[in-house]
Formats: C-alpha cells, structure tokens, sequence
C-alpha cells in the first residue's frame, strides 16, 4: 500500500512540475506537433488521402518518444543539479521506483501530444481520422504510452553517469521518428535497420494503432509491444541496481 | 586596437569557455548526429511521399540546422553569462557593445557552416545525392551567408534573453518556426502565400534556394540577387539584434532583472 502510495504522489508532483515547465510541458508538445506539421507538408503536396491518413495516424504519436527522449536522459542530472539525488539514492524506497513513476508522468504529457496532434491534423490538413475500432485503437496508444515510458525509464538509468545526457537524448529524436515507422513505412528502410525498428516497442504500438484504425486485429503488434516493454523493465531494474551501486561505490553520483 | 582585441579574443574565449562546444559528448551528438538524422527522417518520408528529391531534403535539412547552433549560441552568450553570474561584469565594462557581441558571433558562424556543411556532405554520401564538384566552392559561399544571416536571428534572441530567462524554449521554438517557413522540406511554392511570404523575411530561406539551384547546376549570376537577400536580411536581424541588446540592457539595469534567473 505505500508503495502504490509513493508511486501515485510521485507521478502526480512529477506531472505538476512537468506541466509548469515551458522546456518539458510546453515543448514537449510543441516540438512533435511541428515535425508532424513539416511531415504532413511534404504528404500534402501530393494531396493523396490515404498517404495524409497513414502519416496523420503516425505522427499522432510521434509526441509520446519525444516526451521521453531529452526528459528522461536528463532525469537524474536535474536531480544532480537540483541536490536532491544523493537524498533519492539513499532513501529507502529503491532508485528505480523513483524514477518509474516519473517517466510515466512524462509519458502522460506524450498523451496530451497526442490528443493535440490528433485536433491539430483535423483543424489545419483536414485529416479526419477514420478508426474502425476506436477501442483498440486508443489501447494501442495506451500501449505506446506505457512502453516508451519504460524505454524512458531505461534511458534515465542508463544515463545515470553521463554528465552530458541532455545531448543523447537530443539525438535519440529524430532516429525514433525514424525507425518506429511514425510518417514512414519500415519497408522504405534499409534491411539493415529492420533489427533496430523491431527491438524499439512503438514500432509495435505504431503497427497496432494502424491495424486497429483499419479494423484489423492489433493484439500480436500489442503483445510483442508488452513483452518489449517488459525487457526494458527488466533490463532498468537490473541495470539501476548495479549502476547505482557503482556509483556510491566509487563515489562518482555526483559526478563533480 | 581594443576593439579588435575585443572582437577577436573576447569573442574565441566566450565560444570556448560558454559553450563547452569543444566538448566531443556534446558536440558529436548534437551537431553531428542530429542534423544527418534529421537530414534521413525527411528524405525518407519525402520518398515514401513521393515529393521532392534527396537532394532537395540534403540541402534544405542541412542548412536549416545550421539554425541550432547559430541561434542557440547567440542565446546562450548571454544566458551563460548570466548563469556564471558574470554578465553584470561584462556589461559593467566600458568596451564597446558592437565588437563584444559581433565578435562572440564570427565563431557562432564558422561552427553554423561547419555543422551545414558536414550535413550536405555526409548526408549526400548517405543517399547518394551526386552534386558537381565545381559547385561545392559557391555552396560554401552561400553557406556562409546563410550562417551569419542565421547568427543575426540569434542576436536577438540573445537580446530578449536579456530580459526573458528561458532562451532554451525560445530557441527551439524558432527552430521550428524556420523548419516549417523556410522551404526547408516543401518549396516555398507549394506553401500558402501566407507562409511563403513569412518565409521570404527569415533568414536560411533564400540561402537554401541559392544552393539547391547551384547544386543543379546553376551558375554564380542566376543565384546572386538570392544571396544578396540572404545577406541584407542577415545585417538587418544583426543590426535588430545590437540594438535590442542596447534597449533590453537599458531596461534590464532600471529594472534590476539582469542577474534574474
């Protein structure tokens, strides 16, 4: 009961604070939103209404990686600068169930980007979206949702002694538009990605929502997105223990 | 004699010292990987859109992320003054604004063209985008221009960071605005007038139209009155930007806001 406690006060403080943030609130919708708009630009030139659905469909959720990327990387570095990491370390709650619920109140802002992005391709290219099974649909967002918080959650452990993590997760934008297949089919890729757009789970989530938008069945994407999702759980979990431990170690958290 | 020490020293030792740029964690990640990535995502969904050529997306890309580090420096010249608390000192000095600010910007634009520059190159090694040899000497030229025209938009923001603090939004926000109104991924003729004619006043613009058309093969004479524009809007967003830099002081000191972070 405390745990689920600290998991629900944590997510909740960590949503205010992202929701006053101009860089992670306002930006972090704001940043996706144009790149879906310049992505819809380029379809709309040829104006063909299957390409604009397709692309709308994906750049929806564009805003969801985009919430994880330079937030979640830079995770421990504002606990860093703000003083407060070395009290979070060693309080008795785990590392990990700190950062948790924090990626997932970033994940919750991905979801307002979507709604967004959603009302922004009706209102300015006319793009309604045409779902056949709105439930699934919207649990395939759920499912985006929840796996990239967890690739965040991932992110945030990995970066724990790289002072300079804001520069990775920068760089990790353009690839994950990229290789999830969000405005542009994976076929068009080199085979030698394929790998790589396979093992990120909104490659799945991406598959499921447009499956379900054309009335087919999302659950093998869905179910593949899930246990990819539980292999970065897993690997951050197994990683923070160790990582953290390595770092009161040689006592380099604070990387001064 | 001071002054130009000013410009020129001053100027290398604000680059290196504010921005840590030769930091390779940094700089390898942001301004090399980002721009080709940035540069792949476009020319492929151009290709599944069935738009434009790889070329076009090489160029257009490239140079607009030429913005990142022109604007986000010229921001942060100021900004990281005044989160290492010396900007008071550096206003309190008696040296002359116009080669204290214009020299913290010659860096700012040879790093714009070198980060374009590396974006047209490996991302037409990337796709496979064959431009003439003979046409690189001017694109490099029109690079340049585009930099400093892009270093004059950072000018003044820089200003308004004198009196709004979160310059990093600013910055991004801007970017996105050149992004879209630029011509960077849909020519100007096939945007709305509207955003056509917004477009034609930002910088990056006319310099991402001169080199695409000599990367076609076009010669100095039909792309010069494109980089002349690119130019004259360069000196006016410089001159904007000094004298913002003067109004915001001004205000900042009667307001006491200038160490306000």
């Amino acid at each position: 009961m405390n745990r689920l406690r600290q998991q629900v006060v944590c997510f909740w403080l960590q949503l205010k604070i992202l929701l006053f943030s101009p860089f992670e609130g306002f930006l972090a919708v704001v940043f996706p939103l144009m790149f879906a708009t310049a992505a819809l630009l380029v379809y709309q030139v040829n104006g063909d209404p299957a390409a604009m659905l397709y692309a709308g469909i994906g750049a929806a959720a564009m805003g969801i990686w985009t919430s994880q990327t330079v937030s979640a990387t830079t995770l421990v570095q504002r606990e860093r600068r703000a003083g407060t990491l070395e009290l979070v370390v060693a309080a008795p709650t785990p590392f990990s169930l700190v950062l948790l619920p924090i990626t997932f109140a970033m994940a919750t802002i991905g979801l307002y980007s979507v709604v967004a992005t959603i009302l922004w391709d009706r209102w300015l290219f006319d793009i309604a979206l045409h779902v056949a099974n709105w439930p699934l649909f919207v649990l395939s967002i759920l499912m985006a949702t929840v796996t990239i918080a967890l690739f965040g959650f991932l992110l945030s452990v990995t970066a724990v002694r790289y002072r300079t993590s804001w520069a990775l997760g920068a760089a990790l934008e353009y690839p994950g538009w990229l290789l999830c297949g969000f405005v542009v089919p994976l076929d068009l890729l080199p085979a030698v990605l394929r790998p790589l757009s396979w093992a990120l789970a909104p490659t799945w989530a991406v598959e499921g929502m447009r499956a379900a938008a054309a009335g087919e069945s999302p659950w093998s994407d869905l179910a593949i997105c899930g246990a990819v999702g539980l292999v970065y759980a897993a690997l951050a979990a197994w990683l923070g223990v160790r990582l953290i431990t390595a770092a009161r170690r040689d006592a380099t958290l604070a990387l001064t | 004699m001071t002054s130009a020490r000013i410009f020129f020293i001053g100027g290398l030792m604000s680059y290196r010292a504010l921005f840590g740029w030769m930091n390779p964690w940094i700089f390898v990640p942001s301004l090399l990987v980002s721009p080709v990535c940035q540069i792949l995502l476009f020319a492929y969904i151009g290709r599944s859109a069935g738009v434009g050529t790889d070329e076009f997306y090489v160029i257009g890309n490239a140079l607009n992320y030429a913005a990142i580090p022109c604007m986000f420096a010229m921001t942060f010249t100021i900004g990281g003054e005044r989160f290492g608390q010396t900007l008071g000192l550096v206003l309190a000095t008696p040296a002359r604004r116009i080669p204290l600010f214009l020299g913290r910007s010659m860096p700012v634009i040879a790093n714009g063209w070198f980060v374009a520059m590396f974006g047209v190159v490996v991302g037409s090694l990337l796709l496979d985008v064959d431009i003439p040899a003979s046409a690189w000497p001017l694109m490099a030229l029109v690079v340049a221009v585009g930099s400093l025209a892009s270093t004059g938009l950072g000018l003044v923001m820089g200003a308004i960071n004198l009196v709004y603090r979160d310059g990093a939004t600013m910055g991004n926000v801007l970017f996105l605005v050149l992004l879209i109104f630029t011509g960077t991924n849909v020519a100007l003729d096939d945007l709305p007038d509207w955003m056509a004619a917004v477009g034609r006043c930002l910088p990056l613009t006319h310099a991402i139209e001169a080199t695409r058309m000599l990367a076609d093969g076009a010669t100095w004479g039909a792309v010069r009155g494109l980089v002349g524009t690119e130019l004259v809007i360069g000196l006016v967003y410089l001159a904007v930007g000094l004298g913002a830099i003067r109004l915001f002081e001004r205000l900042s000191r009667t307001g006491a806001t200038l160490d306000r972070i």
